[in-house]
């Protein structure tokens, strides 16, 4: 179910720009689309983010991953339970870096007896890797259609990525191994019947969503070109505030920008939204260090009390009578 | 908001990242080039194929032609209008265009390409 709305809500956000982005309606998928789109993700991503900073966590919500901090003949581990600021940094770089969740991935079998086996299950987190890490280089590539003069960062990182400097335009790695992996992660959840199981239509729609957007790009640089200059002007023209919408860009790559706007401006709203929900994860961020600091539950309301000194002041004349024992005199 | 400090900074550098080309096109923004045709070039009028062909693809005939003529030795290019065109870069496209500097080298500077023509090709020596 979820799929096929998906891939026609997909194929729809082709189409509209396919058929809309000729004369005047140009400005509207060139300039105002991405406007709103740009201000939707920026307030949205903040909006997102303040909302989880005024959530509070009652109390420490360490993940044990590993042996926390105790007995000194105890092996510690300080990386997956940590129990200072330094190790929390640490934790979490390797999550946003390294996925080390994702290479905790586990597969569940059940084996001839009946008995249930786990193994290691590394093909997600390699996939994930490869396609954060194409899209990230994809991104900063870029920059040379953003900034006038292109940032020195952009020729260095097309050298390493063009390097086997194959046809020309000169074949990006980074783009191929970007729709390879989007396309893995999506065969991935239809060829496992419990994926399936547990995959929504808010999980297809943006895979669906970028593997256009990947693909939109490859079609336009490999195979329908655009003016590359035009496509320039435009872009600089938006970002510096002065839009202008240069004659004769092919409706490729309107196409492609309106992908990009849907994208950014859909982030806010969907699971996309890990990219800053990760650094705000209290199984990631809070040290396990629950022995040493006293974690406060920000909601207590101060508790009324009555000490037993207290109740002994009250009483003490009537305990003395029946002969209790009281502390003080 | 709970480590109001932490979130706020993150959120920065969230905003700063995001928006840095915006931040870059406030302070800087180049016009767009303007490659200039020499008198030559716009004599003909016409370069081998249509003009907006040229400037989307000019590289993919290039990197044809180069293929054809180092590999099959093909040394002839009919274009679609018939007329028939010998293929090399440095005695067919740069007798027309001889000014890399005002011609070539103005979109690709803009658009950072940092063609490897000239890794094996003379670059043509200019007039100044």
């Amino acid at each position: 179910m979820g799929i096929w709305v998906s891939f026609f809500a997909v194929i729809a956000l082709v189409l509209i720009p396919s058929v809309g982005a000729q004369g005047a309606g140009q400005y509207i998928f060139g300039i105002f689309i991405p406007y709103v789109a740009v201000l939707i993700f920026v307030i949205g991503f903040i909006y997102r983010v303040v909302q989880w900073g005024k959530t509070p966590v009652p109390f420490k919500i360490p993940t044990t991953g590993g042996q926390m901090k105790s007995l000194p003949w105890i092996k510690w581990n300080p990386l997956d339970n940590p129990a200072t600021t330094g190790g929390v940094v640490g934790r979490m770089a390797l999550e946003v870096l390294a996925f080390r969740s994702l290479f905790r991935n586990t597969r569940v079998e059940l084996r001839d007896g009946p008995r249930v086996s786990y193994g290691s299950n590394k093909w997600l987190w390699v996939a994930a890797l490869a396609f954060h890490y194409a899209f990230l280089v994809v991104f900063l590539r870029h920059f040379r259609l953003f900034m006038e003069p292109v940032p020195g960062f952009v020729g260095l990182l097309e050298s390493v990525d063009g390097f086997m400097e194959v046809g020309l335009p000169r074949l990006m790695i980074s783009g191929v191994v970007l729709l390879l992996a989007a396309l893995y992660l999506f065969l991935r959840r239809v060829a496992v019947p419990q994926l399936r199981y547990i995959s929504f239509a808010a999980d297809y729609f943006p895979l669906f969503l970028i593997i256009a957007l990947a693909g939109s790009g490859l079609l336009m640089r490999y195979f329908i070109r655009v003016d590359i200059t035009s496509v320039k002007e435009l872009i600089t023209g938006l970002v510096s505030l002065r839009p202008t919408i240069p004659e004769g860009i092919g409706v490729i790559f309107f196409v492609h920008l309106f992908l990009l706007s849907v994208l950014i401006a859909y982030f806010p709203f969907s699971k996309l939204m890990h990219a800053g929900g990760v650094f705000m994860s209290p199984t990631r961020n809070m040290a396990n260090d629950n022995r040493q600091n006293r974690h406060i539950n920000p909601w207590n309301y101060p508790v009324k009390v009555h000490t037993y000194a207290e109740y002994e002041d009250e009483f003490r004349e009537k305990m003395k009578e029946v002969g209790l024992p009281v502390e003080k005199e | 908001m709970y480590n109001k400090g932490k979130i706020i900074i993150g959120l920065v550098i969230f905003v700063v990242f995001f928006t840095s080309p915006f931040l870059y096109g406030l302070v800087k923004s180049g016009p767009p080039p303007e490659p200039e045709l020499s008198p030559k070039a716009k004599e003909a009028k016409l370069c081998v194929e249509a003009k907006d062909y040229m400037v989307e693809s000019h590289m993919q005939m290039l990197n044809q032609w180069r293929d054809e003529a180092i590999r099959y030795g093909k040394r002839m290019y009919v274009a679609t209008n018939g007329k028939e065109y010998v293929v090399s870069l440095q005695n067919t496209c740069m007798d027309c265009h001889n000014n890399k500097t005002k011609f070539c080298d103005q979109c690709h500077n803009y658009s950072g390409v940092d063609p490897y023509c000239w890794e094996c090709h003379i670059e043509p020596k200019e007039k100044k």
